[in-house]
C-alpha cells in the first residue's frame, strides 16, 4: 500500500463515520429523504462559494452550502405546512429546484474550472490526495482529510454533549418539548450536522454515495441491535468497512470507488436484511411458521380437552374432524407427543396431566385477554418448539 | 370536599381565555378552568372535543392563538419543574431502540437540564418507579417487546419520576388490560393522596363516578368543570355528547 492509498481509504473511513452519526437520528426519525434533498441541494451553495472564493475547500463553502441545506428544510417543511401537498412530495419539489440552480451556475460559469457536475454527483476520491494542505511550506496531508477530521471532531464533541436531548427529542417530542428540551432546536441543529457533513463529504465522495453512507449503516445496525448507543457503534463500524471493502473492490475492478462503496454499503444491507438474528427475512419466516405450529397444537389440545368422546379422539377420525391437511396434522401430532402432552392408546389420542395443565392455563390467559402471557409459559411447558 | 373548601384551596392549572384553532377552525374556544390543588379530574367529552388539544396548550407543545395558562400562578416556563405529563401511547415509536428502563430515565432530563447526563441518583429513581408499576423484572426489554398495558405503565413510571406536583395523562387507560387499568388507577389515587394533582383525559364514561372525584366536561366550549357528585349529571352530559349521549357510551 502506497501513501496515497492510505490517504484514499482514511478519508473514506472518516466520511464514513461522520455520515453515519447523524444518518442514525435520521433513519430513527423517518427522515432518510431529507439527507437526499440536502446532498443535492447545497450545490448551489458549493457554486456561490466558490465563485466568491475560487478555493473547493474554503471554509466558506462549507457555511454556504450548510445554510442552503437547511434552507431546504425550512423550504420543505414551509411547502408541507400547507397541507397542500404531503412530505415527500415537498422535497420532490424542493432539492431539484436547488439543484438545477447549481447545475445552470456550473455549465455558465465554471467551464473553465475544476467544478463539473460528474464530480458533484460521484466524487474525486482517487483524486484527494493530490491537493494537499500546505502550511508554511510544510505538507501536513490531504485538505480533504483535514476537513472532515474536523467535521467529525466536532459532530462527535456535539453527539456527546447533546446525546440524551437527540435521544428524547426523537423518541418523543411531546415529552422533550414538556421538559423545556425545545425540538425545534434540536430538528435543526440536527440539519445542520446533517448538511455540514454533506457539505464535507461531498467533495470526496459526491451527492449519491453521502445519502448512501447516511443512510444504509444506520438501517443495517437498526436490524440488528434494540439499543440507541450500539445501534451508532455499529453503522459506525458498516461505514467503515464498506469504505475500506469498498476501496479494494474498486481496486481490484478497476472501478469508481464511490461506485464500489455504495456497492458494498448495499450487500451488507442485504445480507443483514436477510440474516439477522431477529429482524432477518429468514428469521420472521422460521419464528412465523413455528407460530403456526404452536397455534396448531393448542387448537388441537383444546380439540382433545374438549371432547371425551372416543370417536372425536380416534387417530383416524382426527384428520377429518379438524379438517387439517395430512402433513400438518402429523407435524402436530408428533409435537404434542415429543412434548408428553399427549397419550396415544389403542389409537385414540388422550391428553396426559401436563398436557391437560398446559391447556387449561393457556385457555385462562385467553379468556383473561392476557394472551401474550402464553408465549411466556411455552418456555415452562415446551421440550421441544414447533 | 365543599365548595367552601374548594375556595380556600390553592389553584393549581389557571387557564385564562384560551382559544386553539387550525387555520380558522377553532379546536379550544375561549377557556376559562380553574383546577384546585389535589383532584383527580377527568377531562371528558366527545372525539375531537380538543381534550388532548387542551393538555398539549397547557403544557406548550401547542402554541394557543389567544389566552394564557398559570401553574400555581406563574407561567409554564418557570413551573416545569412541577409539571409531569404522560401522552398518548401511539404518540410514540414503540420500535425506537431503547430499554424500558431507559425510557423511564428520560423523565430524569428535565431536573438534569441541557448536556448533563443521568447518574446513579437517576438510575435509582427510575428503578424505583418501575418497582411502583410492577415492572422491575421487564426493566431490560426492549419496548416493542412489552405488551399495551406494559407500554403504558412504562409512560405512567417515567411521569412518576419526574416527581411533579401536577400529572397530565393523556388516554391512560387506551388499549390496556382490565388489570393494568386498576394498577393505573390505583397509582393515580395515591397521587392524590399525596397531595399531588392529576388531570386525566378520560373515554369510558361509565368510570368517571368510581376513579375521579372531578370533572371537566368539554366539547370546543368548556360545558362544566368541578366535583364530580354535583356536575356528572344528565344534564351535563347532553350538553356534552348531545342528546344521543347514552348511544355514545354504549359504543
Amino acid at each position: 500500500m502506497n501513501s496515497a492509498q492510505i490517504e484514499i481509504q482514511l478519508i473514506a473511513s472518516l466520511v464514513a463515520i461522520a455520515c453515519a452519526i447523524p444518518g442514525t437520528f435520521l433513519v430513527l426519525r423517518k427522515m432518510a429523504m431529507i439527507s437526499d434533498a440536502i446532498s443535492h441541494s447545497i450545490l448551489p451553495g458549493i457554486v456561490i462559494g466558490f465563485f466568491i472564493t475560487q478555493d473547493l475547500n474554503s471554509p466558506l463553502l462549507i457555511v454556504l452550502a450548510a445554510f442552503t441545506g437547511v434552507i431546504t428544510v425550512v423550504l420543505v417543511e414551509y411547502i408541507q405546512k400547507t397541507g397542500l401537498v404531503k412530505e415527500d412530495t415537498a422535497i420532490g419539489l424542493v432539492f431539484p429546484a436547488l439543484f438545477s440552480i447549481g447545475v445552470i451556475l456550473i455549465a455558465k460559469n465554471a467551464n473553465d474550472v475544476h467544478l463539473d457536475v460528474d464530480a458533484v454527483l460521484v466524487g474525486e476520491l482517487a483524486l484527494a490526495p493530490f491537493d494537499r494542505l500546505i502550511i508554511s511550506g510544510v505538507d501536513i496531508g490531504p485538505k480533504s482529510l483535514w476537513i472532515i477530521g474536523t467535521i467529525l471532531l466536532i459532530t462527535i464533541t456535539l453527539l456527546i454533549a447533546f446525546f440524551k436531548e437527540l435521544k428524547v427529542s426523537t423518541f418523543d417530542k411531546g415529552l422533550a418539548a414538556s421538559l423545556g428540551f425545545s425540538p425545534a432546536i434540536i430538528h435543526y441543529g440536527l440539519m445542520t450536522v446533517s448538511s455540514v457533513t454533506t457539505v464535507g463529504a461531498f467533495d470526496a465522495v459526491g451527492a449519491i454515495l453521502v445519502v448512501a453512507l447516511m443512510i444504509a449503516p444506520a438501517a443495517t445496525a437498526y436490524l440488528l441491535t434494540t439499543n440507541l448507543k450500539k445501534m451508532l457503534g455499529l453503522a459506525m463500524f458498516f461505514g467503515v468497512f464498506s469504505a475500506i471493502s469498498g476501496y479494494w473492490l474498486a481496486h481490484k475492478l478497476d472501478a469508481s470507488i464511490a461506485g464500489s462503496i455504495t456497492t458494498m454499503l448495499g450487500l451488507l444491507f442485504l445480507a443483514v436484511y436477510l440474516f439477522a438474528p431477529n429482524k432477518g427475512v429468514i428469521a420472521v419466516m422460521y419464528r412465523e411458521k413455528q407460530q403456526r405450529t404452536e397455534v396448531s397444537l393448542l387448537t388441537f389440545l383444546l380439540h382433545l380437552k374438549n371432547h371425551n368422546e372416543l370417536e372425536e379422539r380416534h387417530v383416524n377420525h382426527l384428520r377429518e374432524h379438524i379438517n387439517w391437511h395430512k402433513v400438518r396434522a402429523k407435524n402436530v401430532l408428533e409435537l404434542a407427543q415429543k412434548n408428553n402432552m399427549i397419550i396415544i392408546d389403542n389409537n385414540i389420542v388422550s391428553l396426559t396431566e401436563k398436557g391437560d395443565a398446559f391447556t387449561s392455563k393457556a385457555i385462562d390467559y385467553i379468556i383473561t385477554n392476557e394472551d401474550a402471557q402464553i408465549e411466556d409459559m411455552k418456555d415452562d411447558f415446551f421440550l421441544f418448539r414447533g | 370536599m365543599t365548595w367552601e373548601m374548594v375556595m380556600k384551596q390553592k389553584i393549581a392549572v389557571k387557564v385564562d381565555d384560551l382559544t386553539v384553532a387550525y387555520n380558522y377552525k377553532p379546536v379550544l374556544w375561549d377557556i376559562d378552568l380553574e383546577i384546585p390543588e389535589g383532584v383527580l379530574m377527568a377531562i371528558v367529552g366527545p372525539n375531537g372535543a380538543g381534550k388532548s388539544t387542551l393538555i398539549k396548550s397547557i403544557l406548550g407543545i401547542l402554541k394557543p392563538i389567544a389566552g394564557s395558562v398559570t401553574i400555581y400562578d406563574k407561567p409554564y416556563d418557570k413551573q416545569r419543574k412541577l409539571v409531569a405529563y404522560v401522552p398518548q401511547k401511539g404518540s410514540v415509536d414503540w420500535d425506537f431502540p431503547t430499554t424500558a428502563l431507559d425510557v423511564v430515565t428520560m423523565g430524569t432530563y428535565g431536573s438534569l437540564g441541557w448536556i448533563k447526563r443521568p447518574g446513579q441518583k437517576e438510575k435509582k429513581a427510575a428503578l424505583e418507579a418501575l418497582e411502583k408499576v410492577g415492572m422491575l423484572p421487564f426493566k431490560s426489554r426492549q419496548i416493542s417487546q412489552l405488551s399495551g398495558g406494559q407500554q403504558q405503565r412504562i409512560f405512567l413510571a417515567r411521569a412518576l419520576v419526574q416527581n411533579a406536583s401536577i400529572y397530565f395523562m393523556d388516554e391512560p387507560f387506551q388499549g390496556v388490560d382490565a388489570t393494568t387499568e386498576i394498577a393505573i388507577i390505583n397509582i393515580l389515587k395515591e397521587l392524590r393522596k399525596a397531595g399531588k394533582t392529576v388531570i386525566v383525559v378520560h373515554h369510558d364514561l361509565q368510570t368517571v363516578p368510581e376513579y375521579f372525584d372531578w370533572v371537566t366536561f368539554l366539547n370546543v366550549k368548556k360545558i362544566a368543570t368541578g366535583p364530580v357528585k354535583d356536575i356528572f349529571n344528565d344534564d351535563n352530559l347532553t350538553k356534552t355528547y348531545g342528546i344521543n349521549y347514552k348511544v355514545s357510551i354504549q359504543e
